[in-house]
């Protein structure tokens, strides 16, 4: 069989996987979210559906499947049906190009660990998707024909604006050390000094700036102005109801499995293994070694799955003048200085 | 307080503007709340069990000569919600009055507890039963039937009456 037919069958089969697994994470979120918000308020959480409760996500999509969807009746019919579905997508897209191990290699086949293997735009286009992903939002507010739809859908497109300039700012930092746009060039590039050469301890400044305007493009805990429920009832998804609301419900803990993933990619080190694989006895491009990168990495993005949430019923919602106060004033100027002494510090060190 | 400083922007220390630390602060208190001990009680398997000083369910005590209930009609008279219907029948005993009909309807009740405050013979207390769902307005109108209760189960109230009236 010629060559391309059997990397299609690979891509379907790695695509189907992580398109369940996201669908997975999201339940796995929800799960989390509501024990973590459960446990900082001293109560207990979901206990009922299956043992601890895990079985609550499954048993809440379900009753989602149930209700009744209701479209405004002077809504545009067509966006409005049309926002769900281009933000459930868009967060799944991101992952065509997103790895989360290293390779296995069977006979002479390498085989990576992500949908599109080792693609060399990598970043651009996950930069690329995570601002598309407004749009989903903002149609939402647009379509719903209600004023605090329009007004959480406009701050979220405010927000991206305001904090995808100094997301990509932080990003760059990491493109100028790598000299590569490719993920996997990145984790790699982090693999040196046995598993420590993490971006996180050569771009702190980075770092602090890219967790936060991950919570940002998320719509997360302190920025989460497009839904600020206080404010304007239930922000973008007012109008919402039934699987649609649903689906906006899973773009979002899709989304904030994507940051998680992509900070651990960027900044903690990808997969890369406490102590040498050599110590370990796995050899390279063995199954082992890719279930044990796999594993290093999971734990990591779990760790930060955690601090997501942790932090959402800790902190308090950002005011707007705040928000972009912080965004234009401070963060921007932080991120181009940080960006100068990185392309400094790489011209004259390396 | 005797504040000189104006704005919110001078109150602040510079510590305090840099917003990191405070951050750090607060998410140290909600960890440290994750492992306190838990104030959720399990409910259907856990019940609560109530002091005699609750006022659940109006109930009528039942005694093993037959109901305390004379049906003078002052807990109907008494009742700001109207829940309560009395009409009385005679016998040849030493009690000669006895309700012939006692009905409460429990969704208009408010629980104030008047009618078992205004009772001559302690006849009427406010029990412990909380759990009160009825699946029709019917079910809802509480019969003599389902009034009438040992006094052996009243006791905690009965004793809370004597002390606090």
């Amino acid at each position: 069989m010629p060559e391309i037919i059997w990397t299609i069958i690979e891509a379907s089969i790695k695509a189907l996987a992580v398109v369940g697994g996201i669908q997975l994470m999201a339940a796995l979120n929800v799960y989390l979210e509501r024990k973590i918000s459960a446990f900082a308020q001293n109560r207990i959480g979901p206990n009922r559906v299956g043992p601890f409760g895990t079985l609550q996500p499954f048993a809440d999509v379900f009753k989602l499947f149930l209700k009744e969807d209701i479209v405004p009746k002077n809504a545009d019919k067509f966006f409005h049906s049309l926002a769900p579905v281009l933000s459930l997508s868009i967060a799944i897209a991101v992952w065509a190009v997103i790895p989360f191990s290293s390779y296995v290699d069977i006979g002479d086949r390498r085989i990576y660990m992500g949908i599109a293997p080792d693609i060399n735009v990598g970043l651009l286009f996950i930069l690329a998707m995570t601002s598309v992903g407004v749009y989903g939002i903002t149609l939402a507010g647009w379509s719903s024909n209600n004023k605090y739809s329009l007004l959480g859908g406009l701050r979220s497109s405010a927000q991206m604006i305001s904090y995808e300039l100094s997301m990509g700012l932080s990003l760059i930092g990491i493109v100028l050390i790598t000299g590569s746009l490719s993920l996997n060039d990145i984790v790699n590039h982090q693999l040196a000094w046995d598993g420590w050469r993490w971006n996180i301890f050569l771009q702190p400044v980075g770092f602090v700036i890219f967790l936060i305007t991950a919570f940002a493009e998320t719509n997360r805990a302190p920025f989460d102005l497009p839904e600020a429920e206080p404010e304007l009832v239930g922000g973008f998804n007012t109008e919402y109801s039934g699987m649609k609301f649903g689906m906006f419900f899973l773009a979002e803990y899709a989304n904030m499995t994507t940051s998680s993933v992509l900070i651990v990619l960027f900044y903690l080190g990808g997969w890369a293994l406490p102590v040498p694989a050599e110590t370990l006895g796995l050899k390279d491009g063995s199954i082992a070694l890719a279930a044990a990168h796999f594993l290093v990495f999971f734990i990591k993005v779990l760790m930060l799955l955690f601090f997501f949430i942790w932090v959402r019923w800790s902190i308090p919602r950002f005011r707007y003048d705040q928000l972009m106060n912080l965004g234009w004033k401070i963060l921007l100027p932080i991120s181009l200085l940080n960006v100068l002494l990185t392309a400094l510090g790489v011209l004259y060190l390396k | 307080m005797n504040n000189t400083k104006n704005t919110e922007a001078e109150r602040l220390s510079f510590w305090e503007k840099i917003y990191i630390p405070e951050i750090a602060k607060g998410l140290g208190l909600t960890l440290k709340e994750m492992f306190k001990p838990k104030f959720t009680r399990q409910y259907p398997e856990e019940r609560w069990e109530p002091e005699g000083s609750y006022r659940g369910r109006p109930v009528l005590v039942h005694e093993d000569s037959g109901e305390r209930c004379v049906a003078c009609g002052l807990c109907s008279r008494v009742c700001p919600a109207l829940a309560i219907e009395v009409q009385a029948g005679e016998t040849d005993k030493d009690k000669e009055r006895f309700p012939a009909k006692f009905e409460i309807n429990m969704l208009r009740c408010i629980y104030c507890g008047f009618c078992e405050e205004v009772c001559p013979e302690e006849a009427i207390v406010m029990s412990k039963d909380y759990e009160l769902v009825f699946q029709s307005q019917q079910e809802a109108i509480m019969d003599k039937e389902r009034l009438l209760v040992p006094v052996a189960q009243l006791q905690d109230r009965l004793e809370f009456l004597r002390q606090y009236r």
